[in-house]
């Protein structure tokens, strides 16, 4: 396999650009496999390399409906940050901040993560002093973070709206190591070098049922036909959108989890507008831009408001971002929206995600992220691969379990209570 | 736009409204033990197809609905009051909105 | 030579002269030009810079799948109405526009970035991928965002206004039965048709005339029908706007259009908008949106002079613009022949090369030849020649199945027909699957048949009578469906030309090394088509993402099929080498992908329409608004609500100003607005039972005539929200919330009743805006009420107890309800007069106050006296606390269940060394330290702490710093130790002492006065 490198592409380009092979094979279905990992996904992708790579696991197929990277992989808006400060949620987005750090190099792939700053903008002294806790524990947690004035928020980003706001900015909450990356290039990444590490990664492949012998996975139903798993066989499920569903074919019942909808929006290319990841919360509004290297802005918003398994948003959700982005950009409000599109995403109950053993001996469940997918998807696969191979919870996700709220742990990052719509 | 037949105002943009939540879920008495509290609270069946939800006309007639809608396609089956005693008197009308479209 | 305006013909109003700049350089033409037509009849062919390899561009369209004339128009004043990417085929000509190239240095015509093209063979689809990733210095990203920077110079086209835009937007609703999309032949019969039958119909057109493709035949020969089209549809009623793009189809037959009121205009009026952002609900919507023209793949395929054959039939008949004098038609489909020959009678020398066999046109290239064209068939374009314009064309010749060279030939103009692609992107959007039609080459949707329909081009019926008759079959079919009369008419098959289409994406020749467009915005190549093949990129999601095809600014409308005609060909010939015969691809089997709104992109500010600025959100003021600021008040934002933050004297600052109003309150009185707090009636004879069933503690028993604080919990057993709920009759409340929950509390009780628990006999209403309050705090509040009372016996601590409630008069008539309650911790009150005596309530009350060498103060000495207290606010319930964690324990009425009573009961939220709330004082007492703050024990100041600080304030009544906070196992976890407020992002650690947070008056003595 061809080590990707300016060398590669110049010799290539010598030879017409014609030597190059797949970046990943296109396995065909095996009628056995010791690991199956539903979804490929970045966190299905992310948590097979790292099975491979870290554990040493071998046999292991991704499964996928569609084509790699289709979900959320493909449809958000690439943020990356670790601005988290529930205890049970710190450490983990840390560990994924440091994957990101090192992705490119470790996958061979440049995925682009351009860290570029996370700046959150403050309006009210309360805010602000919300802000310092969670930015404090940051600090104090071994990740950086910064309160601005006014003063270095205007040098960093002169063309925000300071004249006649309805909520006048007061300075910013930052973020530096944080930024975005190329969402693509992360599922590619990941996919190429899982396959290099002998994972059969298995497209246009939908799981239609999962057999069970007693209280263990025996085998899963396939499109392309039954998969069997071997005796000390393990199924992992990361099938964002679509949990509930297979978690109905295992024959196990409900979940803390609603799927929702939630649009993103990209607008024409333009030379470099903004140089940083914004992001704008206050009086019930939530947004957060930036611009692709491409040179579209790349924006997001609230969710639809109504659960949703149609990939499809409708005009609210995009009247409501396009307020928002001409009022702390009021120069956007001639730049042209190219195209908004919509994708489903586990919402739960407390806003965190779900990295677990389930009532199956054999079956582990990946799922709920609600918006903070792309961020968490290194950490996400590694300790979703950790906890496959050594059939227990690292400390680090021992939160993310679906006991927690049994037991009244909470993670909620917002304090927004039990209603999933209310996470984003 | 999902335009919703709300029985006491007619159709209307869902942005008049405030979804709910899955109408089919059974709160128990105050009383009942955690775990029937735990599944009441935390877990869905999460359909994908038609379920019932409630909604509340908030910037109307504030009347909380029970909507059957299917969540893959956004098409709405049926809007009547919640309340069981008020959707019974819009239907003892002959209002048809108390049914739906 | 280039293109030339013709001496006569056309639809521009040659009467009137608009002067214009292009690049600097004043040029003229005429109303009813675009720009781009006006930039050819001005002889200006070199107009764009391509997006990556910055390649020579020129006009390549007539509408808005336009890929090389994207132009930045400057717009009037200073710059801030700077307007990149429009594209000139769209841009209507007004006088005194100023547009100049983009994505160029120094101009376009001498562009430094074109050595791009030299290195494209370095730079494929995907590079980047691949690149730019080591070595490892400092962090991991080091290297890669050094060379972003660069990146990010080169990519994007145009450059943005960073001025705030100046022009205004309007939101616009409007209803209507039928929605016609698309004012052509197809469009304007269906629209008077369902018109006709009596249905009330809006039809909108994107261009500023309606007529569509008549528009682009010559004059004699659709000039009558459409006039009779057109008086058709007016007199049927039917409403039409144009300049208008339906940009998205909706759920619930909504549609979204923008309405371009003054792009075109060079002095509007000043009250116009600049667009209008149109939502409409229709019941039935037709889609007559038309058909693009295809072109195909073959090398310098966007060189200047290169056109779709139609576009060039647009200029010809509808801006009378001669694309060129030696022109060359490609072909592979009749619908070249009728543009070739209009070409040739207004004197130009035209060839066809019609790659489709000689016994399959023949008939067409008798006609032709009457004409003076010579047609060849088996021909393609292989390659046009040329630095910044076509000079000539080098011919591909089919023999055997082969392309080969077939000779080279001098010409100004290549004009170019592929075959048509129906624009079913609206029905895309509403989840209509794209479907392979391969006898037509080209995708259609089959409409929901319920709501939506489609007729003309966007059914892929080519032939115009054939378009009319499938309109007025479109409007029939919606009038019926809506219950009018209206005739059955059948709707004409697909199709319509004599001689089939055939199948043509790509023309090449081995060993010619080609650079042949596929997505001309994007600049993706059919190479890169193909190294998206052999590096596994097949699907066609991947193949869009992985070279850009179809992402750019015309949303792939002019390469999206040729990218996956060239990618079906490649899965079927994977085995060898060069392609290019004349096999038809398997597109069915590449698939398609989703079109996404909006059709043309759409400027953000009209869709925010006046949504902006101030006016992003509404704004709540009390009533005494004026009142207070009148009187010196500083505001400040809480939620949407503007309240009085603190009332300098003498130039005070914050702090001055603040300690002083606090210590006012304190040692005699002060008044504070406080009506932004929730209000809500709870009304009826189970008024009682429903507040024990929210609250947590006992509100039955509650006499009339007293209040009560209490606390309702969220269903899993965390703190929803505090207030005061007042007894006024054996059934009926008066419930008082946060600001912050106003609307949640009152939704959520409305949720209960109706809902949950519809046998419960109660009515909430919100009554937040009926009644305007002021809290009268402070030992000399009982003075200050009693001077203003109309009569002062209904406040005798016999009839107005510490917690009762009551009804009073003051300032002669002013009709008030009273309790005696308190936030402060001092003797206080809190009084409500009817909204419309706000000021008169006020006024009284100051007059007194003031007398009394009282204040007003606002939310900074309210919080102060607060934290004194250690009275709990948004800060500390932030929706992770339980009632133990904020000392409140007590409030849990034993022996009764309440909303959340079992959940709270959950393990984790009952452990003895949760974070509870305590004080915090510096053990310096003159040392300051923030909100926000992580407790931590003192030598680790690291990892997660222990807890946090909530709020702080200098506490005049202890004259320090002070704060309440949470932490682990409050305060008799640390009695004995001292704790560290660390705040790394803002200050040096502060060591601190964790005391009770009831820092003032612990007892309450004061407060009851």
């Amino acid at each position: 396999m061809t080590r990707y490198s300016a060398w590669s592409i110049f010799k290539n380009g010598l030879a017409g650009q014609r030597n190059w092979r797949r970046a990943w094979r296109d396995a065909e279905p095996r009628a056995h496999y010791d690991i199956i990992i539903v979804g490929a996904g970045l966190h299905g992708l992310a948590t097979a390399y790292y099975l491979a790579a870290n554990h040493g696991a071998a046999n292991i197929a991704v499964l996928e409906k569609g084509w790699l990277g289709g979900g959320n992989a493909g449809r958000n808006t690439t943020i990356v940050r670790s601005n988290y400060m529930m205890p049970g949620n710190r450490p983990f987005y840390e560990h994924s901040l440091k994957l990101w750090e090192n992705l490119s190099h470790e996958l061979n792939y440049n995925v682009m993560f351009s860290q570029r700053a996370h700046i959150t903008l403050l309006h009210t002294p309360a805010a602000r002093d919300a802000a310092a806790r969670r930015y404090n524990t940051m600090r104090l947690t071994g990740s950086d973070g910064e309160l601005w004035d006014l003063d270095a928020l205007k040098r960093a980003v002169p063309h925000l709206n300071y004249d006649n706001a309805r909520f006048p900015i007061i300075g910013a909450a930052v973020q530096r190591r944080a930024g975005t990356a190329r969402h693509d290039a992360v599922a590619w990444g990941y996919a190429r070098a899982a396959d290099q590490l002998g994972v059969d990664i298995i497209q246009n492949c939908e799981v239609t049922g999962i057999t069970r012998d007693a209280n263990r996975v025996s085998a899963v139903q396939t499109s392309r036909g039954p998969i069997r798993i071997g005796n000390a066989g393990k199924v992992g499920l990361a099938v964002a959108g679509n949990t509930s569903r297979l978690w109905a074919m295992a024959g196990l019942g409900k979940l803390p989890v609603e799927t929702h909808l939630l649009q993103a929006f990209v607008t024409e290319p333009l030379k470099p507008l903004l140089d940083q990841v914004v992001v704008f919360g206050v009086g019930g509004a939530h947004f957060y831009i930036s611009q692709s290297d491409k040179g579209g802005m790349v924006f997001g918003g609230d969710l639809d408001w109504y659960k949703s398994y149609a990939q499809r948003g409708n005009l609210p959700a995009v009247q409501d971002v396009a307020e928002c982005a001409t009022s702390i950009l009021p120069c956007l409000g001639r730049v042209r929206l190219l195209r908004h599109w919509g994708g489903v995403m586990d919402m739960t109950m407390d806003g965190s995600p779900f990295i677990c053993k389930t009532p199956l001996a054999n079956l582990y469940l990946n799922a709920g992220w609600n918006y903070g997918g792309f961020k968490a998807s290194p950490a996400s696969g590694w300790y979703f691969a950790d906890l496959m191979a050594n059939d227990r919870p690292a400390p680090v996700i021992a939160d993310f379990d679906l006991g927690r709220f049994r037991h009244g742990v909470n993670i909620d990052e917002r304090g927004a209570g039990p209603d999933p719509k209310l996470h984003g | 736009m999902i335009r919703i037949p709300c029985p006491f105002c007619g159709e209307r943009d869902h942005s008049e409204f405030a979804y709910g939540k899955d109408a089919s879920v059974q709160y128990p008495p105050l009383d009942a033990p955690l775990e029937d509290w735990h599944e009441a609270v935390f877990l869905r069946d999460n359909i994908r197809g038609v379920q019932l939800e409630t909604w509340q006309h908030l910037h109307g007639c504030r009347q909380w609905l029970v909507v059957e809608r299917d969540t893959a396609t956004h098409h709405i089956h049926s809007v009547r009051a919640a309340h069981p005693g008020v959707a019974a008197v819009l239907a003892g009308a002959g209002n048809d909105a108390g049914s739906g479209k | 030579m280039s293109a030339r305006r013709l001496p006569d013909g056309g639809r521009i109003d040659r009467a009137e002269a608009l002067r214009f700049t292009w690049d600097g350089a004043e040029l003229t033409g005429h109303p009813g030009d675009t720009l781009a037509s006006a930039l050819l009849a001005g002889g200006v062919q070199l107009i764009g810079r391509s997006f990556k390899y910055h390649r020579p561009r020129g006009v390549m369209s007539a509408g808005v799948e336009e890929s090389g004339a994207l132009v930045t128009v400057a717009g009037a004043g200073d710059g801030a109405r700077r307007d990149p990417n429009v594209k000139a085929t769209v841009q209507e000509l007004y006088a005194g526009l100023a547009a100049a190239g983009q994505n160029a240095w120094p101009n376009v015509r001498f562009d430094l970035g074109a050595a791009a093209n030299r290195l494209s063979r370095f730079l494929p689809a995907g590079f980047y991928y691949k690149t730019f990733m080591g070595p490892r210095i400092k962090g991991g990203t080091t290297v890669w965002m050094l060379c972003e920077k660069f990146i990010r110079r080169a990519a994007g086209m145009g450059a943005a206004s960073r001025l705030p835009d100046p022009d205004q937007y309007e939101h616009a609703h409007a209803f209507c039965d039928v929605l016609v999309v698309g004012g052509g032949p197809a469009g304007l019969a269906a629209a008077a048709t369902a018109a006709r039958a009596g249905l009330d119909v809006l039809l909108v057109e994107q261009d500023f005339q309606l007529g569509g493709d008549l528009l682009n035949q010559p004059l004699a020969d659709a000039g009558e029908l459409l006039a009779e089209m057109l008086d058709d549809a007016r007199s049927a009623g039917v409403r039409a706007m144009t300049r208008t793009t339906a940009f998205g189809l909706y759920d619930g037959c909504v549609a979204g259009l923008i309405e371009r009121v003054t792009d075109h205009l060079a002095d509007p009026a000043p009250f116009l908008p600049r667009q209008r952002f149109w939502t409409v609900r229709a019941r039935r919507i037709i889609v007559a949106a038309g058909a693009l023209e295809r072109h195909f793949a073959f090398g310098n395929n966007d060189r200047p002079g290169v056109m779709g054959a139609a576009a060039a039939r647009a200029y010809l008949n509808r801006y009378a613009v001669l694309p060129g004098e030696r022109i060359v038609v490609a072909t592979n489909n009749d619908s070249a022949y009728p543009v070739a020959g209009e070409l040739a009678a207004a004197g130009a020398a035209v060839e066809v090369l019609d790659a489709r066999p000689a016994d399959r046109v023949r008939q067409l290239a008798q006609q032709a030849g009457a004409r003076g064209i010579t047609v060849r068939p088996h021909c393609a374009p292989l390659r046009a020649v040329g630095a910044r314009r076509v000079k000539a064309l080098e011919v591909a010749m089919e023999e055997g199945g082969r392309w080969r060279h077939g000779g080279r030939q001098a010409c100004d103009a290549v004009l170019v027909s592929g075959g048509w692609s129906p624009a079913i992107h609206l029905i895309s959007h509403l989840g209509g699957k794209p479907r392979w039609n391969r006898r037509l080459a080209c995708f259609t949707a089959d409409a929901n048949g319920e709501s939506l329909l489609t007729a003309g081009a966007a059914a892929a019926i080519w032939d115009t009578g054939a378009c009319r008759v499938s309109g007025q079959a479109a409007g029939a079919a919606a009038a019926r469906a809506l219950g009018k009369d209206a005739p059955g008419i059948a709707m004409p098959a697909p199709g319509g030309w004599r001689s089939p289409i055939r199948p043509l994406y790509e023309v090449r020749v081995p060993g010619a090394h080609l650079k042949s467009m596929v997505d001309p915005l994007n600049d993706v190549t059919a190479d890169d088509v193909r190294l998206a093949h052999r590096e596994g990129f097949t699907s066609v999601e991947h193949l869009k993402r992985y070279t850009t095809l179809g992402m750019s600014a015309d949303g792939g409308k002019m390469g999206n099929v040729i990218g996956l005609a060239l990618m079906a060909e490649a899965l079927g010939r994977a085995s060898d080498g060069d392609g290019g015969d004349g096999a038809d691809p398997d597109i069915a089997a590449v698939g398609a992908t989703t079109f996404r709104p909006p059709y043309t992109p759409v400027a953000l500010g009209a869709l925010r329409g006046r949504s902006v600025g101030g006016h992003f959100r509404p704004l709540r003021r009390t009533p005494m608004h004026q009142w207070n600021l009148e009187r010196g008040a500083v505001m400040t934002i809480a939620g949407l609500w503007e309240r009085p933050w603190y009332y300098p004297r003498h130039g005070e600052t914050l702090d001055q100003a603040y300690i002083r109003e606090a210590a006012t309150v304190r040692e005699s009185v002060g008044l504070c607005d406080v009506t932004s707090l929730g209000k809500i009636a709870v009304q009826g004879p189970d008024a009682a039972a429903f507040l024990d069933r929210i609250y947590t503690n006992r509100f039955a028993h509650l006499p009339v005539g007293k209040a009560r604080y209490g606390i309702m919990l969220r269903d899993d057993g965390l703190v929803l929200d505090d207030g005061t709920t007042w007894r006024l009759s054996e059934t009926d409340y008066f419930m008082t919330t946060t600001t912050a929950h106003a609307a949640t509390v009152m939704a959520w009780l409305e949720e209960l009743l109706q809902v949950r628990w519809p046998a419960l006999r109660v009515h909430v209403a919100s009554v937040s805006d009926q009644w305007a309050g002021c809290a009268v705090a402070g030992p000399k509040s009982h003075r200050v009420l009693s001077a203003c009372a109309d009569s002062p016996e209904a406040l005798t601590d016999h009839a107005l107890p510490f917690m009762g409630v009551g009804r009073m008069s003051l300032g002669g008539g002013i009709p008030c309800r009273i309790a005696r309650i308190s936030f402060s911790g001092e003797l206080a009150y809190e009084v409500y007069a009817p909204s419309d005596y706000a000021t008169a309530m006020m006024d009284a009350l100051w007059a007194a106050a003031e007398a009394a060498g009282g204040c007003l103060y606002g939310l900074e000495a309210l919080g102060a006296l607060r934290i004194e207290k250690g009275h709990v606010t948004g800060a500390e319930l932030d929706g992770r606390v339980t009632l133990d964690d904020a000392g409140l324990g007590r409030m849990a009425a034993k022996g009764k269940a309440f909303i959340g009573s079992t959940l709270r009961a959950r393990p984790e939220l009952q452990r003895e060394d949760r974070p509870k709330l305590v004080g915090i004082r510096p053990k310096d007492r003159a040392a300051r330290f923030n909100a926000g703050a992580i407790l931590c024990r003192p030598g680790q100041l690291s990892g997660l702490g222990e807890g946090w600080v909530t709020a702080v304030t200098h506490s005049p009544a202890l004259g320090h710093w002070i704060g309440i906070g949470f932490i682990r196992g409050g305060e008799a976890a640390w009695r004995g130790q001292s704790a560290v407020a660390a705040d790394p992002v803002r200050a040096a650690p502060v060591e601190v002492d964790i005391i009770s947070p009831h820092m003032f008056d612990p007892d309450g003595a004061r407060m009851r006065g």
